[in-house]
């Protein structure tokens, strides 16, 4: 920062003072940062440590504190500066230094020394943050009317919350609605029950907060978070609305049975769906199409579900579901006998108690078992025939059924169907999907986190579930919705930087309208105008920093972190003349999971070469090429990339940072080659947090191989 | 100890009970949304089981992944404050103001440890490894683990020699030990309460036919999954536990005490998908290795079935539909008999290791203190859950409510979080159609150090 008052604090504890000589290194420091306070302490985060600096801040206006003391990970409740006054920069000498290195060498002194200069280089060049500020509305849309949706609207009501429902049928309730009555979900587990969403509907209706919108869908959604810009569309009108978040529930539709072959659907007018026996079991009905009872029942489980060639997943409820229709079936007619065919009968928890009680009627037979066809019986007047294989009643099992039931499975609503948001985002009107259509996140710790920043999904749309676990995703979608719109209003980022205040700023007189910000972008946070320059949505940002390394104009910079910040550090490390034979490494480490790995290395005090340089980025994505170039073109001999697991099961937290930096270093490669410089001195590793006992030795071995490499030839240069 | 008159926690906040995965989500995702939460963990670290696992399912992903983001956001927002070391015993109150009655261990290591380690070679006497459920040691003085929060030293007491040998004291450069300090009772208000107080497994030595107790290479799955962390005594080798020997073949019982009336009358949700994974680990490290599974059911529920799928692909690991009849010594190894409910065929195996997949239980039921009218704060279910009790009032999170697995108890416990902020709001929600605005955040520098609420106790009861 221009008025930088700068403030340069070392820490002597924890074996840092053992490891290198304190007194020469802020020496040293003093002399090339010129801070106007230089001080060192044999325990910086004691409440003395602590104490002197806020002392000397009030007494010399420092603005900015680089505190080379542990890893930034730690003591953070120690030195908490507020971003908006202090700039602080944590070099770790503690894991980074002292923990792994050599003590009172001179190369760990060297190390030491050029962290030292990397921190205060940052530390300069680093602004006050400034929150983003932009006028939001905390109403928050749910789009569909199902018991997700109502879910999520009331539980948001409840905690003060403006809501808009809208629904696209001309009623609330949607699937389960329909039906008059849902598998037990309270104790004793034992007989049906109606469905909770007329009750659901009233409170929703009548709730002051709730503006229900029937007969109404999504047309377009514009705008960011804190200032979505909705036209919802009904036979009639069409109007705008301005929304801050967004629930998503929009269930699911049943998977289409005449796909189904050899499961006999089309065959015969007694081979229905469970929805279509539904139909009958609501009126206490139970008869075939010439009016008759049926004496025989057959549920065929799975019914395109667990399929390859169909639905490969489970789709949760049905085996509860046929259990349900089983148990009315024998209460309406006690002569019929009801056959269960399932692959595995899948009710969890108390459900389990359901399923004993069905079991328990001598009625009904349950048993494991493959389909192999459904066809007409020899006396068709009997009706169909239902051949089985893998019972345990034996390999091969027929059985005469005058009715065939198929408990189809589920596929999301937005399967094969127009836009349920209309997002009117340069990557497309949908939420992104990972599998099977469903927009889940994959994170199995954060469920709730699509990449479409203030959208949350719930309920069936999201993973095929009960109605019970719908109303706990939805609620549990109603609380981020909140936070988002909490958030958002403060300027903050949402997850997994929660709270941070930086944003990144686009100097776009320098904008080449290349689009590659507005295409990597995770989070599809950037649109472009018609020529192609990027229009940055802040409030849909997650501050990865994706977009500041994709530009190859390097006009994209946060406050605290930006390509020169980076760049001008690495340009500190020094660089031995070549015939000292000592190599420099530098390792741009992901600050979600390799940097705590090396920390947790540190702990167990293994070992690093002492020619290696780490410098933590917020997401490999964020790595723009040039600091490569800046560092070889510099006489650095390699750099070495750590960032998350990228491909189908993906760890990294901006989804696609790390796979993206791959792509970005396979174009870099081939300027290697052209340059002369071999390809193999920039490397990119995939780790994981758990990957501490792989990641020394991962650096050293490189480390090794680079000593046997040339030495970079633009040494000295 | 009498419970002191100190309130360690101001009326007006959340309290969430257990720092496991499904309580820290609750804490921190109220606490992002605008609330003042304390977040009381028995432990003296927080993570509960989740980061003691070595992968989830089904990405086989580690767990301490999310848990460095879920402890980042904990560190930088202002509004959580952590206990640890804080036992709940009993609840009393209603929704506005409930009174806890909190056992605060004596940790003896204060705020002021750095985590430097010197200690640990001060100190003569060993402890038995709770964070690897035993298995290894630790000395009397030891970091709960190398990525514990709080990063700190605590001293088992049962072990400590105390006073009469305080070399460590000694060896401590910054004065963070304390050996005087001595566990203490406090009571700790709170506007708005959510139970996450996690799960335990079933105790398999009830189910004598399957020999867990008396044969050492019978272990529980979540021994199993210990074992497999790179950060475990064995560094992540799955071995047998008698001899430290290779698994050459390996046997899973499904089932081990779940859907069983005898046992756990439910069906506890993760456990088919967890040996299925565990079965993968152990093919994982040998390539030659053979994995029985026998079961009842697979409940690879929802898209949790691909992951199934990819793991059946494998052709060695087997799965027999079926019930263990027994497990028992066949010279150094274990034989194992089934019958294969399917075929009524006989099967006879002899394994290197017989992993019993039990079943999940409730695992903490406080004390639940009547009010003057007989209204109780809190209910439990039959089983210990947390039962579900009328709007307003407290509200269970995670595996403390029923089985789940992580990615369900977070979505739980991101709910709960919701529940408890209306329970807060209640009274000062705007009437008609108005929004609520919730108060600008606070950000001076008010968050108190982790455990500096104890030591404000120590002043007050000092005074």
């Amino acid at each position: 920062m221009e008025n930088a008052k700068l403030g340069l604090y070392l820490c002597s504890g924890c074996g840092i003072g053992d490891a290198v000589d304190v007194p020469k290194l802020a020496a040293t420091a003093e002399k090339y940062g010129k801070p106007a306070v230089c001080r060192t302490h044999a325990c910086l985060c004691s409440a003395e440590g602590v104490k002197t600096i806020r002392e000397d801040q009030a007494r010399e206006g420092l603005n900015t504190l680089c505190l080379a003391a542990c890893s930034p990970r730690v003591m953070t409740e120690v030195f908490d500066f507020d971003p908006r006054e202090t700039v602080v920069d944590r070099v770790n000498l503690r894991e980074h230094v002292a923990w792994c290195s050599k003590p009172k060498d001179e190369d760990t002194q060297a190390l030491a020394e050029d962290y030292l200069r990397m921190g205060l280089t940052r530390a300069k060049r680093m602004e006050l943050l400034k929150r983003y500020e932009s006028e939001t509305v905390k109403t928050i849309l749910v789009v569909g009317g199902g018991i997700a949706g109502m879910t999520a609207a009331l539980e948001a009501a409840l905690a003060g919350y403006e809501i808009i429902l809208c629904e696209k049928s001309d009623r609330l309730g949607g699937f389960l609605g329909k039906l008059s009555s849902r598998f037990p979900h309270t104790a004793p587990f034992e007989e049906p029950e109606p469905p909770p969403t007329a009750a659901l509907a009233d409170a929703v209706l009548s709730h002051p907060r709730i503006a229900v919108r029937l007969s109404t869908t999504v047309e377009s959604t514009a705008g960011q978070p804190g200032q979505l810009d909705v036209t919802l569309k009904s036979a009639a009108t069409s109007e705008t609305i301005r929304v801050g978040a967004v629930v998503m529930a929009t269930g699911f539709k049943l998977y289409d049975p005449k796909k189904l072959g050899r499961w006999g659907y089309g065959l015969s007018p007694n081979v229905l769906t469970c929805e279509e026996l539904e139909h009958q079991l609501a009126a206490n009905v139970l008869r075939r199409s010439d009016g008759r009872t049926p004496r025989s029942v057959a549920f065929l489980l799975c019914a395109g579900s667990r399929d390859p060639e169909h639905l490969p997943y489970c789709s949760a409820v049905c085996c509860r579901v046929a259990l349900k229709q089983a148990l009315q079936i024998r209460r309406l007619s006690p002569e019929t006998k009801v056959y269960i065919f399932y692959k595995d009968l899948r009710s969890p928890g108390r459900h389990e108690d359901f399923y004993r009680h069905v079991q328990a009627d001598p009625g009904i037979f349950l048993t494991k078992a493959e389909l192999r066809e459904v066809r007409p019986a020899k006396d068709r007047a009997r009706g169909l025939e239902v051949e089985v294989s893998g019972t345990a009643l034996g390999e091969r099992l027929v059985v005469e059924a005058e009715l065939v039931v198929l408990a189809t499975g589920m596929q999301p609503a937005t399967e094969g169907d127009a836009s349920h948001l209309g997002l009117k985002y340069r990557q497309g009107p949908d939420l992104p999907t990972i599998e099977h259509g469903f927009p889940d996140s994959k994170f199995v710790c954060f469920p709730y986190e699509t990449r479409r920043t203030a959208f949350y999904t719930a309920g069936c749309v999201r993973e095929p579930m009960d109605s019970d676990r719908a109303v706990e995703d939805a609620t549990g979608a109603a609380m981020k919705a909140i936070q988002a719109v909490e958030l958002t209003g403060q300027g903050r980022a949402l997850h997994p930087r929660t709270g941070d205040l930086s944003f990144p700023d686009f100097f776009l007189q320098r904008c080449t309208q290349c689009k590659r910000c507005t295409e990597e972008c995770p989070f599809g946070a950037i649109d472009e105008d018609e020529k192609g320059t990027p229009k940055p949505n802040p409030n849909r940002c997650r501050r990865c920093g994706v977009c500041m390394g994709a530009c190859p104009e390097r006009i994209i910079s946060f406050a605290n972190y930006s390509v020169p910040m980076i760049g001008a550090a690495l340009k500190e490390i020094e660089v031995p003349d070549a015939e000292d034979e000592k190599p420099r490494i530098v390792v741009l480490a992901c600050e979600n999971d390799a940097l705590p790995a090396l920390d947790i290395a540190a702990m167990n005090r293994m070992q690093l070469d002492a020619t290696v340089r780490f410098q933590s980025v917020r997401c490999l994505g964020s790595l723009n090429i040039v600091w490569i170039a800046d560092c070889l073109s510099k006489g650095i001999d390699a750099v070495l990339l750590l960032g998350c697991k990228f491909g189908d099961d993906l760890q990294c937290h901006f989804i696609k940072g790390s796979e993206l930096a791959s792509k970005r270093l396979e174009n870099l490669q081939e300027t290697l080659g052209r340059l002369m410089l071999d390809a193999n001195r920039i490397r990119l590793e995939q780790v994981s947090i758990m990957d501490f006992h792989r990641i020394p030795e991962i650096v050293n071995a490189f480390a090794a191989e680079v000593r046997e490499m040339e030495p970079n030839p633009y040494k000295g240069f | 100890m009498s419970a002191t008159a100190t309130r360690a926690f101001a009326s007006g906040g959340i309290v969430v009970v257990g720092g496991g995965i499904a309580g820290m989500t609750a804490a921190i995702e109220a606490a992002e949304a605008g609330h003042e939460v304390l977040l009381l963990e028995q432990e003296p670290c927080l993570g509960g089981r989740v980061a003691r696992m070595h992968h989830y399912f089904p990405k086989l992903c580690p767990p301490t992944c999310g848990m460095e983001l879920n402890l980042r956001r904990i560190k930088n927002e202002k509004r959580v404050r952590v206990l640890t070391g804080a036992r709940v015993k009993a609840v009393e109150g209603g929704p506005g103001s409930y009174t806890l009655e909190v056992e605060l261990a004596a940790r003896m290591v204060n705020e002021r440890c750095t985590a430097c380690g010197k200690c640990v070679a001060a100190c003569p006497v060993e402890r038995a490894d709770s964070y690897n459920y035993g298995i290894g040691s630790t000395k009397a003085i030891y970091l709960p683990h190398v990525d514990a929060f709080p990063m700190r030293f605590a001293i088992d007491p049962q072990t400590c020699l105390g006073e009469s040998c305080a070399r460590c004291v000694a060896y401590c450069p910054y004065d963070a030990i304390d050996l005087r300090e001595r566990a203490r009772t406090v009571t700790i208000g709170a506007a708005a309460l959510v139970i996450a107080t996690g799960w335990q497994p079933y105790d398999a030595r009830r189910l004598e036919n399957l020999g867990f107790g008396r044969y050492p290479d019978v272990v529980n799955n979540l021994q199993l999954e210990r074992m497999a962390s790179l950060s475990s005594p064995t560094g992540g080798k799955i071995v047998r536990p008698s001899d430290q020997g290779p698994i050459r073949r390996a046997a899973f019982v499904q089932c081990a005490g779940s859907r069983d009336q005898n046992h756990l009358p439910y069906c506890s949700t993760v456990c088919c998908t967890a040996s299925l994974k565990h079965a993968s680990y152990i093919r994982q490290q040998y390539p030659d290795a053979e994995v029985h599974v026998f079961y009842i059911d697979i409940r690879t529920m929802g898209v949790l079935e691909d992951f199934a799928m990819k793991v059946r692909k494998d052709e060695k690991i087997i799965l027999h539909r079926g019930k263990v009849a027994k497990v028992e010594a066949e010279g150094k190894a274990l034989r194992v008999v089934a019958e294969d409910t399917l075929s009524g065929e006989r099967h006879e195996l002899v394994v290197d290791l017989c992993v019993l997949a039990t079943g999940m239980q409730a695992q903490t039921q406080l004390e639940v203190r009547p009010g003057p009218a007989g209204e109780l704060p809190l209910l439990y279910d039959s089983f210990g859950f947390v039962a579900p009790g009328k709007r307003g009032g407290a509200v269970g999170a995670g595996c403390a409510r029923r089985p789940y697995e992580a990615a369900a108890a977070v979505q739980d416990a991101t709910g709960a979080a919701l529940r408890a902020i209306q329970a807060l709001r209640a009274g000062a929600l705007p009437r008609g159609n108005r929004a609520f605005t919730a108060e600008p955040p606070k950000e001076a520098s008010k968050r108190d150090l982790v455990g500096a609420a104890a030591q404000r106790d120590q002043q007050h009861e000092g005074r």
